[in-house]
């Protein structure tokens, strides 16, 4: 509900009809300004790689950088293979999170245990723990239980990376929830399962769809451990992007190309739900 | 408001006379993910306290293995003899600071154009918010090799059509270079926050107070900038969460060259990116935990009174 019947901020500039359309300006120079190393890439994937390396447009633009780059070379990781991990380490470790933080948030929040909120700072206490204090351990015993190179370890981890933020929102979203609608549930012997799936789960469904694209997003960007526990098989959609870095000859339009593809789903699905996530990421601050 | 509500419940569950009944029964749903978190980021954490005290190297990296031994304090007494450790962590200190404060006053501005209706307002919402949604690693790809490089970029052409000389951005200026990156992916984040803030401010109070009389910027300054406070800290606490781990733009970008290493890439080299010694590095990262301590406490406090917001709401 985007500034629906409002009037606005008031920056003292914004009653007169000149000062609304120059500020209205002022937005879309800024998101002019703030888009173009996107459309700037955008345009590179479409040029030749001589156009490309010179910023120049002489020989016209086509699709033909992106047909090179899913093209797969013996050897080289190839574009299905990643997209293929990718997808199913952000999808399985996606639904595990949510599968965990339903269940935990419920506890937090609809019939709180004692002390939940010190269970809460736990969970978000993780989160400022650097990744570089537990990366050795976790490496070593990945490598002693033949973890390295597999998307177990990758699925693994981004359960841990995801769960205290997941674990957090879905719980400003149940609170949301009528108390007096939990309560004649009760009453009237609805079981747990049943009140979740009659009652709390349709009211806080946008916001748990919410939460959950946030999942998405960092686990399908994510890049450390990407790299470093994951070689060969297993490697998932930055690994695929960097390896279109070359050394040798010209490789900007084809980058570009391999970026715009890496990138595609995930800002397709944060586009249409830019509304929703605006909720979500005040995790409830609003009452 | 949750205490006496949960209470009343527990009565009404209790005539069950289930053995579950008690405390337990309502533990159990957070057990799952209580034990996960624990097996996942606390074991390793103790075991890296373990290693900080050794002098684990891997194995495969050196041809002649050293045994591992106990060696009591010393790699903590090194730590603190490294100019190099110092150094990283000052550098840590400036791309937090400077990447998260960046963006929060971007974001605030950006949200505050925002919020309000012009022609074409959902597109350029649109524009903004998707560097956020950018890979990491392909966002430090786009600048280091489209906007800032000498060879390619496009800024240096622009500023030689304009007369002036070209720029090495990244080699001379690598910090400042990271720090455009994160803001330019930070600052959309920010402002959906911000957003968020701005839509929740109650319209009949600000109407009210436009009735008596009030400026428009006085109702800015003392009934919206209140009103966004605790938006401002949730910015700042998730931000620094997120942009103190920053990694991907310094290792895709600079390599952690001059000026640039920040403290998860300086843990990295020691450690799994080329110097394989687990037991030092596991020393640098307990001391990092200590000074991550120090500063989570600070912002949890922040956190605490977002929830006690919450319950006086």
């Amino acid at each position: 509900m985007i500034g629906r019947g409002r009037r606005g901020t008031r920056l003292g500039v914004g009653e007169s009809r000149a000062g609304m359309i120059a500020l209205g300006l002022a937005a879309w120079v800024i998101g002019m300004l703030w888009i173009f190393p996107v459309a700037w890439t955008l345009l590179t994937s479409f040029k030749t790689e001589q156009d490309a390396s010179a910023q120049t447009l002489h020989h016209g633009l086509s699709l033909d950088r992106y047909s090179d780059v899913s093209h797969s070379t013996e050897g080289v990781l190839s574009l299905a293979t990643a997209f293929t991990n990718s997808l199913v380490v952000v999808l399985v470790s996606t639904t595990i999170v949510m599968l965990l933080a339903l269940p935990a948030a419920y506890a937090l929040a609809i019939r709180p245990v004692p002390k939940w909120r010190d269970v809460l700072f736990f969970f978000i206490s993780t989160k400022f723990l650097p990744i570089v204090a537990s990366i050795f351990p976790i490496y070593v015993y990945a490598q002693k239980w033949d973890l390295i190179g597999t998307r177990t370890i990758l699925i693994i981890l981004y359960i841990a990376i995801n769960l205290p933020l997941a674990i957090w929102m879905t719980r400003s979203f149940f609170i949301e929830v009528p108390r007096e609608l939990i309560e004649a549930a009760e009453i009237d012997g609805t079981s747990l399962i049943n009140q979740l799936r009659s009652v709390i789960l349709p009211i806080a469904a946008p916001g748990i769809a919410a939460t959950a694209l946030l999942c998405v997003i960092f686990a399908w960007n994510e890049y450390f451990y990407a790299i470093q526990l994951n070689f060969a098989g297993a490697s998932t959609m930055p690994q695929w992007v960097i390896g279109n870095v070359s050394t040798r000859g010209n490789f900007l339009a084809k980058l570009s190309a391999a970026s715009m593809i890496a990138c595609l789903p995930v800002v397709l699905a944060g586009w249409a739900a830019q509304k929703r996530m605006i909720r979500g990421l005040s995790m409830g601050a609003i009452k | 408001m949750t205490e006496t509500t949960a209470d009343a419940m527990l009565k009404v569950k209790g005539k069950v006379g289930d053995p579950f009944s008690s405390p337990w029964r309502r533990r159990l749903p957070l057990l799952p993910a209580l034990v996960f978190m624990i097996a996942v980021t606390q074991l390793p954490f103790l075991v890296s306290i373990y290693y900080s005290f050794t002098n684990l190297k891997d194995k495969t990296q050196s041809l002649i293995p050293e045994p591992t031994k106990f060696v009591g304090i010393d790699n903590y007494r090194a730590i603190f003899d490294d100019p190099f450790f110092r150094q990283a962590m000052w550098t840590s200190v400036k791309m937090t600071v400077l990447a998260v404060v960046l963006s929060l006053v971007f974001g605030t501005l950006f949200a505050i154009l925002l919020d309000r209706k012009f022609f074409g307002q959902g597109f350029v919402r649109t524009l903004l918010i998707t560097p956020f949604l950018l890979m990491p690693v392909v966002a430090a790809l786009i600048w280091k090799q489209q906007m800032f490089s000498s060879l390619f970029g496009i800024l240096d052409k622009v500023l030689e059509f304009l007369g002036f000389s070209a720029v090495a951005f990244i080699s001379d200026h690598p910090l400042a270079s990271i720090v455009t990156v994160l803001v330019w992916q930070w600052t959309p984040f920010m402002m959906l926050i911000m957003l968020a803030g701005l839509q929740s401010q109650p319209s009949d109070i600000i109407e009210a107070a436009g009735v008596d009389g009030a400026t428009p910027f006085g109702i800015f300054r003392q009934l919206t900038l209140p009103h966004l406070r605790r938006y401002l800290e949730l910015g700042t606490l998730l931000g620094s969460i997120y942009i103190v781990q920053a990694f991907d733009a310094v290792d895709q970008m600079t390599g952690g060259g001059p000026g640039s290493t920040n403290i998860p890439y300086f843990v990295y080299q020691e450690s799994i990116g080329g110097g394989f010694r687990y037991g030092s590095a596991s020393a640098y990262a307990i001391v990092v935990v200590v000074f991550s301590i120090i500063i989570a406490t600070f912002s949890l406090r922040v956190l605490s009174g977002l929830l006690k917001d919450e319950q006086r709401a």
